[in-house]
């Protein structure tokens, strides 16, 4: 099967699949519901953020009239706001760094070195695909307040959240350092270089396309990640989905308010996401099919 | 010469896991003394293993055992682990009723999802799989709600799904439909289901991106070829397409089990795990009691039961979906061919 496959990609030419050549009215109709619907709820919290709580009340489907930036005007002020942002941007940072750093270097033996523990340590971090934080989340908590008097700081969720990321980061990157030629360390040794030297100066350039995917999937599960931080994180140190959950529990009549904090909060990773789309719907593919 | 080994054993490398000989008779050609070198080979895997080794044995292994060792006493969060009570926290959870509920609306999640989102979001790609303006648009589109947080979804949500107020009941309401009294999210017998359509938002998108992605795999030779021997649209799908996506699909369904399994985020922001228990997962349950009772051997015996049920579902996944995958594959192929 996998023959048939790759044949097909080697001839690959402009798509013409399906007798339909450009949109039917029905697959127009399909595109249409489909995007209504996803994009529906989003746009509806954009411009509910331009309303008022007595504009929602009265008519809730209906367009800003006037449009209000004062919603909108207090989140940006508010400085919690930016400190959520903060802890956010930087609790994922770290998370990506280590899982990126600590995954690459533990990826180039594992993929290019023959020693007798090879395939067992491999498989040490392949299992670890199997225990969702969850599993984990009380003994990390009592762990990392308790013993490692981490608790409530950057380092706290950082740590775990890029050891949990590992498994992902030395799965993808093995097969990809596996595929780089063998020549070129060949010649970086008879040139003298030593293993480190070559781990930086060959390995860590040419696998660039794959720590780009790896560090995407890292960040944006930290970015997103809700669970950890609402055990170890409090107050100033609280991250933006914590933000926007007590938010919109504490001011929870506040409609407009929750619409335009929950928007501002979602904007930045929504268009860096976005952008790196194909990598992550590729690195999804590969971290299951191994 | 040199070369041809050296592709001999890149080649072999890709496989996995073989026999590297003839590289190793080079380095030790370049390297003499065989006991240093090897030492050498020992001392560069620690320093390139080791950081990701400790600090996955620190976060990951670590509370792993622990959490096994907490589920066998009685412990409050504070003071020594003194009270053994063996597995009873096991019987005491597996025995209650909240957490039996839990089970089964992870099992409802999903089971719902494999029989709703594969065959809608398939079908979802198959129309839009073809050349057409805004295709890349579309595809960005359909994505959003993924990459947005569960927190987030679930905000945006609630708010939506407030009853009378919310925009979703004074749409329904234009249409002469009234929504439950006490709002989707607020009565037990449907707030489960409607958790589900706000999964299903969030995550159909990925399926379909999924799912496009697969069919680009697709040979245009076989469908060109079918089209030639008269097949329809429809016939082509069939025969074709899905069958060489069974890889895809299963990817994806092994991605969904394990997201089912685990659910919290979208349940504890839209519900709590409310009202009366009836959205309540295995997470959220181990959740209130860890961090709301303190009961620390309760939540890791639930916890590790959690796991449990995970690894049975994963293997039993791989074992049945894996095979009849190949026969499909193949039987595909044959067909085909």
């Amino acid at each position: 099967m996998s023959t048939v496959v790759d044949t097909g990609q080697k001839l690959r030419r402009p798509r013409a699949s399906g007798p339909a050549q450009g949109g039917s009215p029905l697959v127009w109709f399909v595109a249409l519901i489909v995007v209504a619907a996803t994009l529906g709820p989003v746009m509806y919290a954009v411009l509910g953020g331009f309303r008022t709580n007595a504009q929602l009340a009265e008519s809730p489907a209906a367009l800003p009239n006037p449009w209000v930036l004062d919603n909108y005007q207090r989140v940006l002020t508010d400085p919690t706001f930016w400190r959520y942002a903060l802890n956010s941007t930087v609790i994922a940072g770290i998370t990506t760094l280590i899982a990126v750093v600590f995954g690459l270097m533990a990826a180039y033996p594992l993929a290019r070195y023959r020693f007798r523990w090879r395939e067992p340590l491999y498989m040490v971090f392949v299992l670890g695909l199997l225990f969702p934080a969850t599993v984990a989340i009380i003994p990390l908590f009592v762990i990392i307040t308790g013993q490692l008097h981490l608790g409530n700081t950057w380092w706290g969720v950082a740590l775990p959240q890029a050891a949990f990321a590992l498994p992902v980061t030395i799965i993808i990157l093995r097969p990809f350092l596996m595929a780089i030629p063998n020549e070129l360390e060949e010649a970086a040794f008879i040139d003298g270089a030593s293993r480190i030297q070559v781990f930086w100066r060959i390995i860590v350039p040419l696998s660039g396309p794959a720590v780009v995917t790896v560090g995407v999937l890292a960040f944006v599960a930290s970015w997103n990640a809700y669970l950890l931080p609402l055990l170890l994180l409090q107050g100033d140190m609280r991250t933006l989905p914590l933000g926007v959950a007590d938010f919109s529990s504490q001011y929870s009549s506040d409609t407009a308010g929750v619409f335009a904090f929950t928007t501002l909060a979602m904007i930045p990773a929504l268009i860096f996401f976005l952008a790196m789309q194909k990598r992550i719907v590729n690195g999804l593919q590969g971290a299951v099919k191994g | 010469m040199t070369v041809s080994a050296d592709s001999r054993e890149a080649s072999s490398s890709a496989t996995g896991g073989a026999d590297r000989a003839p590289a190793r008779s080079a380095l030790r050609g370049r390297r003499p003394g065989g006991r240093s070198a090897s030492l050498r080979v020992a001392l560069e895997v620690a320093f390139f293993v080791g950081p990701a080794l400790v600090l996955f044995s620190v976060f990951v292994v670590w509370p792993i055992i622990r959490a096994v060792q907490f589920s066998l006493y009685r412990w409050k969060g504070f003071g020594p682990l003194v009270d053994f009570v063996g597995l009873r926290n096991y019987v005491s959870v597996l025995t209650n009723d909240v957490f039996i509920g839990a089970f089964t609306h992870n099992m409802v999640i999903v089971v719902l999802s494999l029989l709703i989102q594969l065959p809608v979001g398939l079908a979802i790609a198959l129309l839009l799989n073809r050349r057409m303006r805004g295709q890349g648009l579309l595809r960005t589109i359909i994505f959003v709600p993924y990459v947005l947080s569960e927190v987030i979804a679930g905000v945006v949500w609630f708010q939506l799904l407030q009853p009378e107020y919310g925009v979703i009941d004074t749409l329904l309401g234009a249409v002469g439909i009234s929504g439950p009294e006490q709002g989707w999210l607020g009565t037990p017998d449907v707030a489960l289901y409607t958790v589900f359509v706000v999964l299903t938002w969030k995550y159909l998108g990925l399926a379909v991106l999924l799912f496009l992605a697969g069919l680009q795999g697709v040979p245009d030779e076989l469908i060109e070829a079918a089209e030639i021997d008269g097949a329809s649209w429809w016939q082509i799908q069939r025969r074709v397409t899905v069958p060489l996506l069974g890889p895809t699909l299963r990817t994806w369904g092994f991605l969904s089990l394990i997201g089912s399994i685990q659910l919290f985020d979208m349940v504890w922001i839209l519900t709590g795990g409310g009202p009366a228990n009836a959205t309540t997962t295995m997470a959220t349950f181990l959740i209130n009691e860890g961090t709301k009772r303190y009961n620390y051997g309760i939540a890791t015996a639930a916890s590790v039961i959690l796991f449990a049920v995970a690894l049975v579902l994963a293997i039993g996944y791989q074992y049945f979906v894996l095979r009849r995958d190949v026969v499909d594959a193949d039987a595909g192929s044959r067909r085909v061919r």
